[in-house]
């Protein structure tokens, strides 16, 4: 079982093997490469752990099951069998996006394996519901499943060699050009539908480990007021606003996103 | 005007067309009124210079984009939700993004589709700098697409409808289970080729004669598809019908010959039919093969080999040369029955051949009929890694 679910979700681990685990999640969209500016500032202190949901990214897309993977809960399994695997005990779990849910979902199924929570852009439900801002109304969700449709009429396998990163400054080998931010368009338009339509508001009061949420600016995605409800709902949680604009402050500002980790990971440690 | 050389008075020269054309594309105008928008924007989307073509597309003036903005600002909302989990982190990434279609949202809210290209322009230390952005009009293009998609929609649908119309049909093929008959025991095991959305020709039944025999038929008509399904939907049937006329195997077979000559004169196919009857303390055995794999016959502590002569297609010839074979089975022998989904499946160029099944046969002896029939189709469907090329049907009788 073990270092099955180590291929089937594209498990990497670095840093000390000895120490304390933060996991990192990716959200909806692309693949783990989403923390490769992040996870480095941690693995002087502890065992990072990398890895790719079931049907993204160098996951092993023939394990991808549309029942299971029809629900937050079905990713959330996926989070604890890479921490069984592993055998990790009281883990940081950092989770963006989307992950910041299925991070709250495990940790209550799993409470040994996780010890701690960074939400990082989390929101409970996208849509508005009768004076919840979520921010977007089901007719949007339908348009981004149609941009989906449109775009992956781009990503044929004929396009891979034009996308290649530009020769002068190769961010990304070819081998992660290849893979990253595109998988089989039916389950990312699944993983859309599930992410976007899903409402885990009643989910944030189970959250019992110490937790911190990570409001970007401007985030049309997860706004201001979604956080602060996130907070409000997570019992003890702490609330910490970046300056990094947009929804991806993990590549658009690592060193800040990870300073904010860290200084939460410090208060943790010293109790 | 261009006086004298080869140019006649009064006619603009072609280098001075060349000339005026070159002026008049001037590196400014080429930038302000291309025949595509540009837009340059910070990392974090704020908009710091556009074109004419982009404020004419998007209906704002000049003074309510440039840094009051961002780009995403500009874009329909699910779109803007691709633009954060796609766009950027593929722009941070990659350093670029081609052929990204959105919809841009004008001043006054309308919709324009357009294709996008975006580079990043660095400094020094390799910080992202300005994003620099093209952008094409593709309305007719999203349109043409929309038809493709609602079509490729269509085409699943339709596919999904005929494998499961090919399911259906294929069941009617087999029996949904086979009867429970005194004194014999039976198994049968089915598996089509590739993914299961072609009706294969194979099929197989177990019925009462109503002379207190029972017949066991499994034949396989050539080709696939509806012309196939119809025949074999004949073939099941004809042979049922046939056999509560007359006992013996060879004539119903020439029965079923004589309804494919006459109703489907273009097609063929093989089958084997055993009557099987109470004898003594066992049962007798009467076999015909229209050009079908003689059945293997296994006794305990014996050797296993073929039972019955071969006869010639059915439907193939005027006149079919079939003949019957008895045998007296006791307790502890074994009947198989198979298609060439079995002994022609193949791995790399090496079939899975006679000797396998034979082996597969003796080895098999004594376990439940159903569990043999099961383990058989098992061992040829993994011999071709999963994938059979070809339909398989086994069906397994025993005297217990």
């Amino acid at each position: 079982m073990g270092s099955g679910v180590l291929a089937r979700n594209n498990v990497a681990t670095k840093g000390d093997a000895e120490a304390r685990a933060i996991v990192f999640a990716h959200g909806f969209g692309c693949d783990q490469n989403m923390w490769r500016f992040v996870a480095p500032a941690f693995e002087d202190r502890y065992r990072t752990v990398l890895f790719d949901y079931v049907g993204a990214g160098g996951s092993d897309l023939s394990a991808y099951d549309p029942d299971r993977y029809g629900r937050l809960d079905g990713y959330a399994q996926d989070v604890i069998d890479v921490c069984e695997a592993l055998d990790l005990r009281r883990a940081v779990f950092v989770g963006h996006s989307v992950s910041a849910m299925v991070g709250v979902l495990a940790a209550a199924r799993a409470p040994a394996r996780i010890g701690a929570l960074v939400l990082v852009g989390p929101s409970p439900r996208y849509t508005v519901d009768d004076g919840y801002p979520g921010g977007f109304t089901e007719a949007d969700i339908g348009e981004l499943l149609a941009s989906l449709d449109s775009n992956y009429l781009g990503w044929s396998s004929a396009m891979a060699p034009v996308i290649m990163g530009t020769p002068d400054r190769p961010h990304l080998g070819a081998e992660l050009t290849a893979s990253f931010c595109r998988t089989d368009p039916e389950i990312q338009k699944r993983f859309a539908r599930v992410t976007f339509l899903s409402d885990n508001r009643a989910d944030l009061a189970t959250v019992a480990v110490p937790t911190l949420v990570l409001q970007c600016t401007d985030d049309v995605i997860a706004p201001d007021a979604v956080g602060e409800y996130v907070h409000a709902h997570i019992p003890g949680s702490r609330f910490v606003k970046l300056q990094a604009t947009g929804h991806c402050p993990n590549l658009s500002a690592p060193e800040e996103t990870a300073a904010a980790i860290a200084a939460f990971l410090e208060d943790l440690e010293r109790g | 005007m261009t006086e004298g050389g080869d140019v006649a008075s009064g006619e603009t020269s072609v280098d001075e067309r060349f000339y005026d054309a070159l002026l008049e594309d001037d590196p400014e105008d080429l930038y302000e009124s291309a025949p595509c928008a540009y837009v340059s924007t910070l990392p974090d989307g704020t908009i710091v210079k556009a074109n004419r073509t982009f404020l004419v597309w998007t209906g704002f003036p000049r003074h309510e984009l440039v840094g009051r903005r961002r780009f995403q600002d500009l874009l329909a909302p699910g779109d803007r939700i691709f633009y954060e989990t796609h766009f950027r982190p593929l722009l941070r990434m990659q350093g670029q993004v081609r052929e990204i279609a959105v919809q841009l949202v004008s001043r006054d809210g309308a919709r324009l589709p357009v294709l996008v290209n975006s580079v990043v322009k660095h400094d020094g230390a390799g910080n992202p700098l300005v994003v620099r952005t093209a952008l094409f009009d593709a309305t007719e293009r999203r349109a043409y697409e929309a038809e493709l998609l609602a079509a490729r929609r269509r085409a699943e649908e339709s596919e999904a409808r005929a494998r499961a119309l090919a399911r259906t049909l294929q069941a009617t093929f087999l029996p949904p289970a086979i009867p429970p008959v005194p004194g014999l025991d039976l198994g049968g095991a089915y598996r089509p080729a590739g993914d299961g959305s072609e009706v294969g020709g194979d099929f197989y039944d177990v019925f009462e004669t109503g002379r207190g025999s029972w017949g066991v038929v499994l034949g396989d008509v050539c080709g696939k598809g509806p012309e196939a399904a119809v025949v074999t939907a004949l073939a099941r049937h004809t042979v049922r019908a046939e056999a509560l006329r007359t006992p013996y195997p060879s004539a119903v077979l020439a029965g079923l010959h004589s309804a494919l000559v006459r109703h489907h004169p273009e097609q063929f196919c093989t089958a084997v039919l055993a009557m099987v009857e109470p004898a003594g303390g066992g049962a007798r055995l009467t076999v015909s093969s229209g050009g079908h794999h003689l059945p293997v016959l296994a006794r305990p502590g014996g050797d296993a080999g073929p039972v019955g002569e071969s006869g010639t297609i059915l439907g193939m010839l005027d006149v079919p040369r079939l003949s019957d074979a008895s045998t007296l089975l006791t307790r502890g022998d074994v009947v198989v029955f198979y298609t060439d989904g079995i002994t022609e499946a193949r791995r790399d160029r090496e079939f899975f051949d006679d000797e396998r099944l034979l082996d597969l046969v003796r080895s098999g002896a004594g376990r439940p009929a159903q569990e043999q029939a099961d383990r058989i189709v098992e061992a040829a469907v993994s011999y071709q890694g999963g994938d059979p090329r070809d339909d398989i049907a086994v069906v397994v009788l025993r005297l217990p």
